[in-house]
């Protein structure tokens, strides 16, 4: 067990945080690093006309640099500060996408994405500037390389997944995915909000195009994304937000002058907190190291596994699950009513789609139990939740 | 009523829900009714005749409050005029929110008595009444 639930203010309660995937805790000295922003230079940035002002543009870009070495990008221009992943893949797709596709070119999704990597693609397909079309899933609902070969053709453009999934938390082969797909001038997207959190992510490996994540999701603040693009790509995306900050000047609707990247695609004034919170967010995992939260979350989801294939009332949809994510369902019982239940002892878990609504076309059930692991649970909550999912009675006598 | 009494008559009606079938009769309105926070998602059939509810049925998918809530609703409300029905929907929306009110026309539905203790299942327990309310609505906008 590693020695940091002191660190998590959350974590004084009676609770079992068991949703992880949907959101992380937050450390004290994410919160204490916010709060120092707010309480004693809380100013803008490109103001440094006095000192406070400089004191932020300093700490903005002390955390993009730290971003840039966290995923290993070659140029703090490729860092994007966002409100979120979903506004990241949103600018990805209506600024850069839809300038260059047409309704011939193929987007290779899977039915295991989230919401927020299929909606903006519906969308454009719609307008008739693409066609979506879905890789197959194997028995285990992951992506393998024979099937992303298969599903590739001559129109095909756009390759766009997650990293690991929010349902499913198998890992994508993201490096040979992109060795393949660039072989055939395809450009790869990747959503990397589930895998950053827990485990080294290194753009120039990988070669991706454009990778998106969400702070949250890593101990850091709401409110607050990352775009990373490839900056021969990122000189062509068009801002989709256009005003503040971003602008060289402007005279006449035909005479706007942008400013270069990154701040050319960060119009008004950015969430300074957020951006000071994750950059102490960034510091805090490092200091724990990703070897050590990916192993310990290994031997954690092991032990769940192992404890809850022991039940027979529960069905494991990932049993082969590369990550923390478990989903599973208990055999008559609605996947929502099984939440409130445990609810009722303070574990928090998500009932749901979880987002990924066209899954259940894959795995037949519409709706499932999620249960999320991060670094800061114990085997002890795990022993907590499985005594109370054994008993199935109490299950279906206390659901209401 | 007393509260084991009440959680048996919600628990009878989640396990073994009444009225619960796919209607494919075109005479029947069909209306769905699912909660945008939750995954519940219900199709009401109602077959309307003579400014009544001649037959009511269900099916989707729903949390055992939400499946108790529309087996329930559906014994109630049959051979009830869309007047009755309005005032029953309206008291069954007190009920759940633990307004004053005389709910002795409620009949089963009284179990959800003590749902307003659970505020984050209320909606819930309201999904297929707002449905209800929908399908009536149209009805009467069928009405030439």
């Amino acid at each position: 067990m590693l020695d940091v639930r002191k660190d998590f203010p959350m974590l004084k309660q009676d609770l079992i945080y068991f949703d992880n995937a949907a959101t992380t805790l937050k450390p004290q000295c994410v919160i204490d690093a916010m709060s120092d922003y707010y309480e004693n230079y809380s100013a803008n940035a490109h103001r440094g006309d006095y000192d406070i002002s400089y004191k932020v543009d300093i700490a903005v870009s002390n955390a993009r640099e730290k971003i840039k070495k966290l995923i290993n990008a070659r140029f703090n221009e490729e860092i994007i500060f966002t409100s979120g992943a979903t506004e990241a893949l949103n600018d990805i797709v209506n600024g850069f996408f839809k300038n260059i596709l047409d309704s011939q070119d193929e987007v290779l999704i899977t039915q295991s994405e989230h919401a927020s990597n299929i909606l903006p693609w519906f969308k454009l397909s719609a307008l008739n500037k693409c066609q979506i079309r879905n890789i197959e899933l194997d028995k285990d609902y992951k992506v393998t390389i024979n099937n992303v070969i298969k599903a590739i053709t001559p129109n095909t453009k756009v390759i766009s997944l997650a990293h690991i999934t929010n349902v499913i938390g198998d890992i994508r082969p993201i490096k040979e995915i992109c060795k393949i797909a660039h072989e055939k001038n395809i450009f790869v997207i990747v959503d990397a909000s589930q895998s950053i959190p827990h485990m080294k992510v290194d753009v120039l490996d990988l070669d991706v195009d454009f990778l998106v994540f969400a702070a949250h999701k890593m101990c850091g603040p709401t409110g607050l994304g990352i775009l990373y693009g490839k900056k021969e790509l990122l000189e062509h995306l068009e801002p989709i937000n256009l005003g503040g900050g971003m602008n060289e000047s402007f005279d006449s609707p035909m005479e706007i002058k942008l400013k270069s990247l990154p701040y050319r695609l960060e119009a008004g004034t950015q969430n300074i907190a957020g951006i000071i919170g994750l950059s102490k967010a960034i510091d805090y995992l490092l200091n724990i190291g990703f070897e050590n939260i990916n192993k310990y979350e290994k031997e954690l989801r092991d032990y769940l596994i192992e404890k809850m294939s022991k039940l027979n009332h529960i069905d494991i949809i990932n049993y082969n699950s590369d990550s923390g994510i478990i989903a599973f369902n208990i055999k008559g019982v609605f996947s929502q009513d099984v939440a409130y239940y445990l609810n009722k002892y303070n574990v928090c878990v998500r009932a749901g789609n979880h987002c990924a609504k066209i899954l259940k076309q894959a795995i037949g059930d519409t709706n499932s139990v999620r249960i999320s692991l991060y670094f800061y649970n114990t085997k002890k909550e795990i022993d907590d939740v499985i005594e109370l999912l054994a008993d199935l009675d109490k299950i279906r006598k206390e659901m209401i | 009523m007393n509260s084991e009494l009440n959680r048996e008559i919600i628990l009878e009606n989640a396990t073994n829900p009444v009225n619960r079938e796919i209607v494919l009769d075109p005479s029947y309105i069909k209306v769905n009714s699912n909660n945008e926070s939750c995954i519940d998602n219900i199709d009401l059939y109602i077959k309307f005749k003579d400014n009544k509810i001649e037959d009511l049925k269900f099916y989707g998918e729903a949390c055992a409050i939400s499946t108790a809530s529309t087996s329930i609703m559906t014994k109630l409300l049959v051979n009830k005029t869309l007047e009755e029905v309005n005032i029953i929907c309206d008291k069954f929306n007190d009920l759940v929110n633990h307004n004053e009110n005389d709910f002795s026309c409620l009949d089963e539905a009284i179990a959800f008595s003590e749902i307003y203790k659970q505020s984050n299942r209320r909606h819930c327990a309201l999904l297929p009444w707002i449905g209800i309310k929908k399908a009536i609505e149209e009805y009467i906008n069928r009405i030439p």
